[in-house]
């Protein structure tokens, strides 16, 4: 086993340390060190997305990026997105739109949508499509998820 | 939309899912998020070969790797034969399968017969430990020849990959060794006498490649083999119990030994009812007294769990010059994978179910290769079969000069059609369907022109069939003093489903779907739950729900019967109020006989158990508009509208989700996915980079009708609606491939080279 490293960075707002394996994924340190398993493993090779987390203001598929990458950064993930107990527009937009069925691609969704929406609030149809074409769903067909994300958009524009 | 009204209070509205928020912040717990604490990580060595001996395994410098705990090859698992040496039969849900097949499956003894066969595995104290371990373990292969498509593996010298393997012909075995576990048959009436009167008749012979579902979440699980003898897993799984007694029986242990606590689950589609990790976890806890995971990499679900097969289909059908369908003959080749067990017999009810045709012939073989056992995907076996006949049945209304859906409503199954099998159906939507789907404005609006000159632009229809499943479901209410009720049920929620079936509880005792608070819990905590596919969970789950509520009313009506001192025959609760009449006119709401119920003679609680009969068999249909760009042969969906008898749609919103998903599967099935195997039968593309899933900017919206026409055998008219989506598409991109360029295409996925190849073909007939 290689020595390991010690990392301090910030997560959603918090700063946080912890020990790893120069091998260690962002995705691996975020679930198993950091114990927050919002982030999910869908390949582990940058393809589906579902791993996808801000850090330093892009999105990152986390999987694809060191633990050890992320001393002095600012990581965001799922578990920052909503404000204590009040869920943020994109969230409320995904269960008022059913745009989930299993969930499990729900988190890199919205750490996505979130990004996008930051940059263009008012995206096109097609806007949406491209910037999540990085992000993989198998159960809806993509089509209330890009609903649910223009709604959003909409909605926090108006607010 | 739906197309009629409403007369219930929550059934058909759309309320926010009850684990939606926790789905949204991250906070729901899948099987990859469970841990413990001494946990090891297990990881799983796997033949590089897809045919060879396995001549030795030597673990010995693996087991010198520090934090290396244990290592377990095919050895460790329990022998399979019974004490008179006969090979034990295990049941799997609806099938029965050889324990043999399975335990070979999980691990390999004396010979690999798929690339990514389990050959030993490590637990480890972390993964990358596991993995160096995996590395170090050394085995010796004699490879063997492999095939893998089903009319190269039924080639009299093809290499046998089942050395025990005998036919069962017609039901009889068979006495020579082979790679065809089956062959099966079904007739209607006089096919040769059909054909003969027939005026026009096309046969084709299609190709289809292997696909799999493509859920994001992989396979895992954490397994505890405590020192009480009980064996406790979390996983991920459609079906906690048929995964339960599928571990029991491989570990050879009372089934009650084992209990499995699923977790929130990352898409299924019919590949999630299978113990690829659970008996290997197991194994390695009982070695180490530690609790070990297992979770797959992309590749080796890829590889290793159960795709759809691929098949080679004969069809021909032949109709009159008036357009009546008069006979039909199919010879479907389904490959199994490495074990029997192909959904061909899915597959032979499927093929012409959408058609009244007197005359029919269907011959399916079920047929051993090298590639992973397949398994069930979403309408298992119907796509295949259906999209070889749905393209020619298109090709005859075209010959025939007759709107293809006008020729299919001419032609379409009703109330006591006889099916394949000799069966009649009875209270299906076929024609609904094909009627909505010829007055929607998509179908009636032109299409439109493409804007440059190299893109050819074409429609398609088709429809699909899928039988549905029953199967027994299990569910329990408690009454809260606060007016809410917990309801505890068996089915794993892949997609709304705990709403879907709260509601239907909520509607029976007159109170809002977010009074009921529901749980999917543990195999010792309800009863018997069959998985959730076979588009039975909001129909028998559903109804299980439907049956404890009544119970739990009935308790109520008893219990305001107590309070009152009246006969309980004068007591009725409507829409969440109790009342009497006759002497004592007295009423109390559903929440303050609650409140009163542990003063009033203590917990109230309902139970509901089905086996229901009553399976609403369905149909949907699909409308598609493409763009063909004929230099590089890439077919674009334009736009597409998924029509479908849903019965009753419980919650509407959930129901559009299966279908948009099932139609995007579907186009991906059509267009683009393939297993790609190299010349030593090894898969190439065992990435989500080249499997290419449709992503959200190769697809337009996806348009929904639901159509109703209640299923008499459900309390609330509920069909299933989880799988006949899928089925259409690939016929009806074809379809429309035909109308834009002129061409038949006969195999799947229609991807550029595929279309081009055919181009070619046609002009150089031309």
């Amino acid at each position: 086993m290689s020595k390991k490293i010690h990392v301090k960075t910030t997560i959603n707002s918090e700063e946080v340390e912890f020990l790893c394996e120069p091998r260690q994924s962002l995705l691996e340190c975020l679930r198993d060190i950091v114990g927050l398993t919002g982030s999910k493993e869908g390949c582990n090779d940058g393809n589906c997305g579902a791993c996808t987390v801000n850090l330093d203001g892009r999105i990152v598929d986390s999987c694809l990026v060191f633990g050890v990458e992320v001393d002095g950064k600012e990581v965001n993930t799922i578990e920052g997105v909503a404000y204590k107990d009040e869920l943020h527009p994109i969230q409320k937009a995904f269960l008022e739109n059913a745009a989930l069925q299993c969930g499990i691609c729900t988190p890199g969704f919205i750490v996505a949508s979130k990004a996008l929406l930051e940059r263009n609030p008012n995206p096109t149809e097609k806007d949406v499509r491209f910037w999540l074409a990085g992000n993989l769903c198998r159960c809806t067909g993509y089509d209330k998820i890009v609903r649910a994300v223009l709604d959003a958009a909409e909605k926090m524009r108006v607010n | 939309m739906t197309t009629k009204n409403n007369k219930f209070k929550v059934i058909g509205t759309r309320p926010i899912r009850h684990d939606g928020t926790d789905k949204v912040t991250g906070r729901a717990q899948y099987g990859a998020d469970f841990s413990m604490p001494r946990m090891l990580s297990g990881k799983i060595l796997r033949s590089p070969h897809a045919h060879a001996k396995i001549i030795s395994i030597d673990t010995s410098s693996a087991e010198k790797i520090h934090g290396v705990e244990a290592i377990i090859t095919g050895k460790d698992l329990p022998e399979t034969a019974n004490s008179d040496g006969e090979d034990r039969k295990v049941t799997l849900g609806e099938l029965s399968t050889d324990l043999k097949y399975l335990r070979e499956g999980i691990m390999a003894t004396e010979k690999a017969v798929f690339k990514g066969q389990p050959i030993a595995a490590v637990a480890a104290t972390n993964v990358h430990i596991a993995e160096e371990a995996c590395k170090a373990i050394k085995i010796s292969y004699e490879v063997l020849d492999a095939v893998i498509t089903a009319p190269e593996a039924m080639k009299a010298n093809a290499p046998i990959i089942q050395e025990d393997l005998r036919t069962t012909e017609l039901g009889e075995k068979l006495n020579s060794q082979t790679n065809i576990a089956e062959h099966l048959q079904d007739k209607l009436g006089d096919v040769d006498k059909g054909f003969d009167e027939s005026d026009i008749v096309i046969e084709r012979e299609f190709n289809t490649s292997t696909v799999h579902q493509g859920y994001i979440e992989p396979h895992n699980c954490v397994a505890h083999w405590r020192d009480d003898g009980r064996i406790h897993i979390w996983n991920t799984t459609q079906g906690p119990f048929n995964v339960r007694d599928a571990t029991a029986e491989v570990l050879n242990v009372s089934l009650s030994a084992v209990k499995l606590t699923p977790l929130e689950i990352g898409g299924g589609f019919g590949g999630k009812f299978e113990p690829y990790l659970e008996p290997v976890a197991a194994i390695l806890s009982k070695k180490t007294g530690r609790p070990v995971k297992i979770v797959m990499t992309r590749s080796e679900e890829l590889e290793a769990t159960g795709p759809t097969p691929g098949s080679n289909i004969r069809v021909k059908i032949g109709a009159t010059k008036e357009g009546k369908l008069v006979a039909a003959e199919a010879v479907l080749k389904y490959e199994a994978g490495a074990f029997p067990g192909s959904p061909v017999a899915a597959a032979a009810a499927c093929v012409f179910a959408p058609y009244n045709i007197p005359n029919q012939s269907v011959d399916g073989y079920d047929v051993l290769v090298n590639k992973t056992k397949t398994a069930a995907y979403r309408a298992p076996g119907a796509t295949n079969a259906e999209f070889a006949s749905e393209t020619i049945i298109d090709e005859l209304a075209h010959k025939l000069n007759i709107d293809p859906i006008e020729f299919r409503l001419m032609n379409a199954s009703n109330e006591g059609t006889r099916a394949t099998d000799g069966t009649k159906f009875h209270n299906i939507g076929l024609t609904e369907v094909l009627e909505a789907m010829k007055n929607d404005p998509h179908y009636k609006s032109d299409l439109s022109k493409p804007k440059t000159q190299n893109k050819i632009r074409g429609r398609g229809v088709a429809v699909g069939f899928w039988m549905n499943a029953g199967l027994q479901s299990s569910v329990n209410l408690a009454l809260n003093q606060d007016g809410t009720v917990n309801l505890t049920e068996g089915s794993p929620d892949i997609g709304g489903s705990r709403t879907s079936i709260s509601m239907q509880a909520a509607e029976v005792l007159g109170i809002k779907a977010e009074d009921v608070h529901p749980s999917v819990v543990d195999t010792d905590s309800i009863g018997y739950t069959f998985g959730t596919g076979g588009s039975r969970t909001t129909f028998a789950t559903g109804w299980a729900a439907y049956e404890a509520a009544k119970d739990l009313k009935n308790k109520m009506i008893e219990r305001a019967a107590l309070i009152w001192d009246v006969d309980s025959n004068l007591v009725s609760m409507n829409d969440g109020v109790l009342n009497t009449n006759g002497s004592k006119n007295k009423s109390m709401t559903f929440k303050e006989l609650a409140i009163e119920m542990n003063g009033s003679g203590g917990p109230i609680m309902g139970q509901g158990t089905v086996d229901p009969k009553g399976v609403g068999k369905s149909f949907a249909g699909l409308i598609v508009d493409i763009e063909l760009d004929t230099e590089t042969g890439k077919t674009q969906i334009l736009k597409v509208t998924c029509v479908q008898d849903c019965g009753k749609a419980i919650h509407p919103s959930y129901v559009e989700g299966q279908m948009q998903g099932g139609t995007v599967q579907g186009i991906g099935w059509a267009l683009n996915e393939e297993y790609y195997m190299d010349r030593n039968a090894k898969m190439s593309n065992n990435s989500l980079l080249d499997y290419r899933m449709p992503t959200s900017l190769d697809l337009p919206m996806i348009n929904t009708v639901i159509v109703e026409v209640p299923n008499e055998g459900h309390p609330f008219g509920v069909r299933g609606v989880g799988e006949v989506n899928i089925v259409a598409p690939p016929a009806a991109i074809a379809n429309a491939i035909s109308d834009a360029a002129k061409i038949r295409m006969e195999v799947l996925p229609m991807n550029p080279q595929a279309v081009l190849k055919t181009i070619n073909e046609n002009n150089r007939k031309l």
